[in-house]
């Protein structure tokens, strides 16, 4: 059975023409109901909305990023997720991923602009400089916080893909010489999905994606924005690891044996107890490890700041102006010595400055002692 | 020195009671739920090094430091709770008016602390019966540090925490930029109340010491003994600092 052909064909009727079986249909809607957290009805919801709905447009912008977000996601655990929403989903313009370049990729995107005004989703990859009137990032003769303003003013709702988008990741750090800015700073009034991660899980970003398209809203977020479904927990709270952490059993350096048995990080410096993301559970290229499997410390790369809250392999972050090296015990201890050795100090010179008024209680005390 | 003084030379010493017994509570019950999270809360950020033999799963030890620090946690807090509607109720050495300077004449005294027993500038002692205007000053901004590590402690909590109580500082994280920074907000604080703990200490001993006049066992009997004239004075509310040569 042929799919029928429209003048704006389904997803489903796109995949079929792309060669996959109801079946594929099928195993991808149930494990995108799976990610999403939905009951056992929600495979028919996902698979029902995705055979009667057209194509969403879409616009992804990238700004200052590296592109490893795009790389997360083209490397979902299933083909359809790629296909679906790379080749599918209607990529109206990606820097990375289409086939026109120059005029011809700018008309497409303003044809999406003006075409599906007030109905297209702007994914955005990437922070925004705006230092130096925005030049330190310009695409087509423009700076991108103009495409950005440009494309944001008909979309239906923002998706921040990466810690760059969401929160500036590392060219947001200290100093931040760009004044690298994440979306939600410059774009307001419009429903705004952050997605952070350096770079976010493929299957959270897929998940995202198919609960737009299944639903019709976004996804329920949590204070700051993010899905609930995936950054509603710690890394540390769905840690396989977590058992050596109550017992207190901690790998001390990467070559001890302490690492070999698979102890708990926590001590060479992992970031799992402060992270929320869904590594623990979802875990990365089709399931295969995380960090934390793969014997490495959570850096807490979905954190804001998170590279300023360094250094990576300790737990406790520098303390500010006092070197890299140093850490709030470093400098509390030498305050706690500085005051022992204030102290000490203070006592002799009461003895030496106080001596008449210390002698008079003294010979009071004795002399009473001795009359009894 | 050694000349025989008749005993008619000697101070007459009064009996005050200055600590009611919730306050000496309070006192011992903050003090202990400090050492405790101070305790618990360094080895959190820096767990010992351990080996063992047995399986993972016998063992719970950082489980149970962690249980006494929220344990700790929710003792000091109401009891700081406690502390705070006691300033309100509480006998005039326990009013808040002994913590947060309102008038001209607490920040004369406080100079005036400063110069006689940090400065050791007169030979001579201060005469106050409760907090002296300096000390008082210093325990308004512990109960400010009080304030920073429950709202910082409880925010680091709240995501472990289904009590709604707990979840009450949900918006702590957010609002400083994360857990990363809340951690270490709170673990900085933490020295704060090492450093006060010694001086603390150190101080009581001194007035002890310097002035005997029962400075130390005052926080466990109440009782605090001053001398006839600074009794008189302070009742006339002449001037609160006397010289004792």
């Amino acid at each position: 059975m042929a799919p029928v052909s429209t003048k704006r064909p389904t997803y489903y009727e796109e995949l079929r023409g792309k060669g996959y079986t109801r079946r594929d249909f099928m195993k991808f809607c149930t494990m995108m109901a799976a990610y999403l957290g939905l009951e056992a009805s929600g495979t028919a919801q996902i698979a029902k909305m995705l055979m009667k709905t057209p194509r969403v447009p879409v616009i992804w912008l990238h700004f200052q990023e590296c592109t490893c977000c795009s790389e997360s996601f083209i490397r979902s655990s299933h083909p359809i997720v790629a296909d679906i929403i790379l080749d599918k989903l209607s990529l109206d313009y990606t820097e990375t991923l289409m086939a026109a370049s120059g005029h011809q990729a700018e008309e497409a995107m303003h044809q999406t602009m003006k075409d599906h005004y007030g109905e297209y989703i702007l994914c955005v990859e990437g922070s925004v400089p705006t230092a130096e009137g925005g030049v330190y990032c310009c695409i087509g003769g423009k700076t991108a916080e103009q495409i950005l303003q440009e494309t944001a003013a008909g979309a239906k709702a923002i998706i921040c893909w990466g810690s760059c988008a969401s929160n500036g990741c590392v060219q947001a750090a200290k100093p931040n010489p760009t004044s690298a800015t994440p979306i939600h700073k410059l774009v307001k009034g419009k429903p705004i999905i952050k997605v952070p991660g350096c770079p976010p899980i493929g299957e959270v970003m897929a998940g995202v994606l198919v609960h737009i398209i299944t639903f019709g809203t976004l996804p329920e977020l949590d204070r700051v924005g993010r899905p609930k479904a995936f950054y509603s927990k710690r890394v540390h709270d769905s840690c396989y690891r977590r058992p050596f952490y109550d017992a207190g059993l901690f790998v001390e350096s990467f070559d001890d044996e302490n690492a070999k048995k698979g102890y708990c990080l926590y001590k060479v410096g992992c970031k799992g107890p402060m992270t929320y993301n869904a590594c623990g559970i979802m875990r990365w290229n089709s399931g295969v490890s995380y960090p934390i499997q793969s014997g490495h410390g959570c850096f807490g790369c979905s954190e804001e700041n998170f590279w300023d809250n360094g250094p990576i392999y300790r737990q406790q972050a520098s303390f500010p102006g006092f070197g890299i090296e140093s850490s709030a015990d470093k400098i509390g201890m030498a305050a706690a010595g500085a005051t022992a050795a204030g102290i000490i100090g203070h006592a002799i010179a009461t003895n030496i400055q106080k001596k008449k008024l210390i002698a008079n209680v003294i010979r009071e005390g004795k002399e009473s002692e001795k009359e009894l | 020195m050694t000349t025989t003084t008749s005993s008619a030379d000697y101070k007459k010493l009064r009996r005050v009671f200055v600590w009611e017994l919730p306050v000496r509570v309070y006192h011992w019950l903050n003090a202990l739920a400090i050492v405790v999270l101070c305790a618990t809360g360094y080895l959190i950020g820096n767990p010992p090094a351990l080996m063992s033999q047995s399986e993972a799963s016998f063992r719970y030890l950082f489980g149970t430091i962690r249980f006494l620090h929220f344990a700790a946690a929710y003792i000091f807090f109401f009891n700081f709770l406690f502390r705070l509607y006691w300033g309100f109720v509480g006998n005039k050495y326990a009013s808040w008016k002994n913590f947060i300077p309102t008038n001209k004449e607490f920040f004369q005294e406080m100079w005036e602390v400063l110069k006689i027993d940090i400065l050791l500038k007169k030979e001579r002692e201060h005469m106050s019966v409760g907090h002296n205007a300096l000390a008082g000053f210093i325990y308004f901004l512990t109960f400010i540090a009080f304030l920073v590590q429950c709202v910082t402690g409880f925010g680091l909590y709240a995501a472990m925490s289904t009590w709604w109580f707990a979840e009450l500082f949900v918006w702590v994280a957010d609002w400083v930029g994360g857990d990363f920074t809340l951690r270490n907000i709170h673990h900085v604080a933490m020295w704060f109340f090492i450093v006060f703990a010694i001086i603390h200490v150190y101080l009581v001993f001194y007035h002890d010491y310097v002035e005997g006049r029962g400075e130390i066992s005052s926080m466990g009997g109440g009782w605090k003994f001053i001398e006839e004239e600074a009794f008189e004075k302070q009742r006339e509310g002449v001037d609160a600092y006397t010289n004792t040569d």
